[in-house]
């Protein structure tokens, strides 16, 4: 990876998010009334992320199993409230003792 | 400048900053582990301050993804901050103007505007700098810290953590869906699509930062027309 393409796109990563968080502070000074709109906006973290995690998990470590034993463990953690730190750290401990148990 | 506003902006933010601090650490550390210099996570971390935001990037740079997929991505995932920034210019006071609005925007993230709304007062310029600056420290410092702990650690504990970015996306998606019966279908739904893009042949032809903007797009699109959120929310 080029040191100025790794530099181009943190420069247009930072630009883009910038230009949306200024925009409506500099333009905009009505509040968005539009439901469907509101909704739409709603939504995107949780499909944007949803979409991003599955199925590339599964091929985010050596051993498929370990992932498969991190995912699981990830879920559970998280739907039991767990903070993003420890649902991270949990799903890498898992798949850090299913290689030590050779699989 | 107002020492009082500004100090109880420091106090607000200052557990937003802890938060970020082992969030980032995870960031720096996968990041590194899957291949970015040192260098260039830290100065995402302090240039894009966003989280969801600046994984995704990261990870199509690793795919030596075109600027164009980079460019939409960034748009689609933190199109929501145009919502929150557009919240908070209807909450800062009278002395807010450009130069304000320009620095202050800046450190609108998800964590800096629930604070900022929970606020019975307006904001002033001097509690918004407060409010932004140790959360900012927070996300840079953990990223040094995860950045450069890589380097220390052995190869079965690093590839390890490669899992770990996705274990902080799924703990940002199970508990509202488990709350919330819209959001767990919308995700469903999402998950359903990734496979199809990725697994069909007629449309695993379509890159992977393209597919995630189609299914992010569409299936919005769909659980908005489906389920709309409660006025007034």
């Amino acid at each position: 990876m080029s040191p100025f393409y790794i530099l181009g796109g943190i420069a247009i990563m930072a630009l883009m998010t910038y230009i949306i968080r200024v925009s409506p502070m500099v333009i905009f000074q009505k509040k968005i009334e539009n439901n469907r709109i509101k909704s739409f906006l709603y939504y995107i973290p949780y499909t944007v992320l949803a979409a991003m995690t599955f199925p590339a998990i599964f091929s985010s470590t050596a051993s498929q199993a370990g992932a498969v034993a991190g995912c699981v463990v990830a879920v559970l953690l998280a739907y039991f409230k767990r903070g993003l730190l420890v649902v991270a750290l949990g799903a890498a401990a898992t798949v850090f003792f299913v290689s030590m148990l050779g699989f | 400048m107002n020492k009082q506003e500004f100090k109880e902006g420091i106090r607000d933010g200052f557990p937003i900053c802890l938060g970020y601090i082992s969030v980032s650490m995870a960031f720096g550390l996968t990041a590194v582990k899957s291949g970015m210099p040192i260098w260039s996570a830290i100065l995402i971390s302090l240039t894009n301050l966003t989280s969801a935001g600046q994984f995704a990037g990261t990870n199509l740079l690793l795919a030596q993804s075109s600027y164009m997929e980079l460019i939409i991505t960034t748009f689609i995932i933190n199109i929501r901050y145009f919502l929150m920034s557009l919240s908070v210019s209807q909450k800062v006071d009278k002395e807010f103007g450009l130069k304000e609005r320009l620095i202050a925007s800046f450190g609108v993230t998800d964590e800096v505007f629930a604070v900022s709304m929970q606020r019975r007062s307006e904001l002033t310029f001097s509690y918004m700098l407060g409010l932004i600056l140790t959360p900012i420290l927070g996300w840079t410092g953990g990223t040094i810290i995860g950045a450069v702990a890589t380097s220390l650690l052995p190869a079965s504990l690093t590839d390890a953590m490669g899992i770990a970015l996705y274990g902080m996306f799924i703990a940002i998606i199970v508990p509202p869906a488990r709350e919330n019966r819209s959001v767990l279908i919308a995700v469903i739904l999402a998950i359903a699509a990734s496979y199809a893009f990725t697994y069909l042949p007629f449309l695993s032809v379509v890159s992977g930062g393209w597919s995630v903007i189609i299914i992010t797009v569409v299936v919005s699109a769909f659980a908005a027309w489906l389920f709309p959120i409660p006025e007034e929310q």
